[in-house]
């Protein structure tokens, strides 16, 4: 297939599935809180989007005169470029892909790093209390989980013995690494979710006490970037762990390949979904505690206790 | 760690769980008979009208949201002249319903009457009397009541015996 039709498609099912994921966030948390949701536009409300989109496009941008234009313009794009910039190394089937990197995993986790600046920046250039408080927190919380998002994967690298995805879902034919890793695979999640700063993760935007955290001056289309972006990144989050848990596009052969990622992709998702609707958020300093003191030492242990066992 | 998957389980098994949302314009809201809805003037078994126009409910409301004015007809019944209830003040508390002596004034689980204009919440008498005896049956206030009206006499009611002759001393 011709590279830029590859990168066409994935774009599209990519912002499609994005966009899709609001309308059904809100379906599911109305069904597991007992309520509808939105069903008014559309079968089942699912124009609800189209809805949406055309309010935000219309709504007023405004742009705060004390802001530090340039870098505020920056900020959403810095957030969904880094996400979609990662998508370029999930590996779908075998050969739809945007490229295949031998070092995919390095190249995720670069990606959701600089995918930090979003926040940084997008709250400094606010210039205001409430978004710089919420990006300081979020700095914190992702360079915090970053550290052992990272070395939760190791344990997988190892395994395989590669750091390209489509080697390490190949690798998974006999037993997918949810089953040796599934140590790992339970940090990455949580990881996953503080990097997409879900619920309840979201301390960065903390709408109880920050108003909407790093993006409360920003409306209009500017705020529906973050708004994508986050729904982006719980895709991209379920897609890699799709690809380096759950055996990416292996299954049972009644399904084509492609199906069974998507399957296994959207079953993350409504995990993402499910973890919104039922935990509170923490307390800020349980959050750090929790990372550094829980998450980070059991990650160096499933990392070395894998180590000792691919070795002898 | 065991009670985080034991909520998510429990919020997970929420999805088989019956809604709480009543989906209101489709599906119609059964209200309980006893909710204080749209006020209503009900008739008597002889589709008289129940209302004596004595203006205990008007008196009773807390709003004075009920005008009315009371007349007297050929047969020496009473009745309202006219009846306003002006339904954007009414506050819908039932002390009018609670004040009537006749039945004659009740309430009932109606509540959509939402209007564009608002001179149209005001009801006239035509608008709130209804055929029927409403939630009160059987009642009828000049059957019961020792009041003489045309076609019945002083002594002729429900339970009353003939009143009592002062001047003679006959037992």
């Amino acid at each position: 297939m011709h590279p830029v039709s590859v990168i066409l498609r994935v774009l599209l099912v990519v912002l499609s599935v994005a966009a899709g994921l609001i309308w059904v966030e809100r379906r599911l948390l109305g069904l597991w809180q007992l309520r509808y949701g939105p069903n008014r536009v559309g079968p089942f409300g699912i124009f609800q989007v189209l809805a949406d989109m055309i309010k935000i496009f219309f709504k007023e941008d405004w742009i705060p005169p004390f802001s530090d234009k340039p870098v505020y313009f920056m900020s959403p794009a810095i957030l969904v470029f880094t996400t979609l910039m990662s998508f370029t190394i999930i590996p779908f089937v075998p050969g739809l892909y945007v490229v295949d990197l031998n070092i995919g995993i390095l190249f995720f986790l670069a990606m959701s790093s600089l995918g930090v600046y979003s926040l940084v920046l997008g709250g400094w250039a606010s210039n205001s209390k409430y978004p710089l408080l919420g990006s300081l927190r979020g700095t914190a919380q992702m360079l915090t989980y970053e550290v052992f998002m990272g070395v939760s994967l190791m344990g997988v690298v190892m395994l395989a013995d590669s750091f390209r995805l489509t080697e390490i879902v190949e690798a998974q034919k006999g037993m997918w690494f949810i089953g040796p890793q599934i140590v790992g695979f339970v940090i990455f999640f949580i990881a996953g979710v503080a990097e997409a700063h879900r619920l309840p993760f979201d301390m960065p935007e903390g709408e109880s006490e920050l108003v909407a955290g790093y993006h409360s001056e920003y409306s209009g289309m500017k705020f529906g970037m973050f708004f994508v972006g986050e729904y982006i990144g719980i895709t991209l989050i379920s897609a890699i762990i799709t690809a380096l848990f759950l055996g990416g596009w292996l299954g049972p052969g009644f399904l084509p390949p492609i199906a069974w990622f998507l399957i296994k992709t959207f079953i993350l998702i409504v995990i993402f979904i499910l973890f919104r609707a039922t935990f509170p958020r923490p307390r800020y300093d349980q959050l750090m505690e929790y990372g550094w003191k829980i998450l980070f030492p059991l990650a160096l242990i499933n990392l070395l206790v894998t180590a000792a066992i691919v070795l002898a | 760690m065991i009670s985080m998957l034991r909520s998510l389980w429990m919020v997970f098994m929420h999805a088989f769980k019956k809604r709480e949302t009543v989906l209101y314009p489709e599906k119609p809201y059964e209200l309980p008979a006893r909710y204080r809805g749209r006020i209503i003037l009900s008739r008597d078994p002889d589709s008289q009208e129940r209302c004596v126009a004595c203006y205990l409910c008007s008196v009773a409301c807390p709003v004075d949201c009920i005008s009315l004015q009371a007349t007297e007809d050929e047969h020496g019944r009473r009745y309202p002249e006219f009846f306003r209830i002006n339904f954007s003040r009414c506050i819908f508390c039932g002390l009018c319903e609670e004040a009537c002596p006749t039945y004659a004034i009740q309430l009932i689980p109606d509540f959509e009457m939402s209007e564009y204009d608002r001179q149209n919440m005001v009801y006239e008498k035509e608008d709130l009397m209804i055929a029927g005896e409403g939630k009160y049956h059987g009642y009828n206030f000049y059957k019961v009541a020792g009041l003489k009206i045309a076609g019945k006499d002083k002594g002729e009611a429900e339970n009353e015996e003939s009143p009592v002759d002062l001047n003679s001393l006959m037992p």
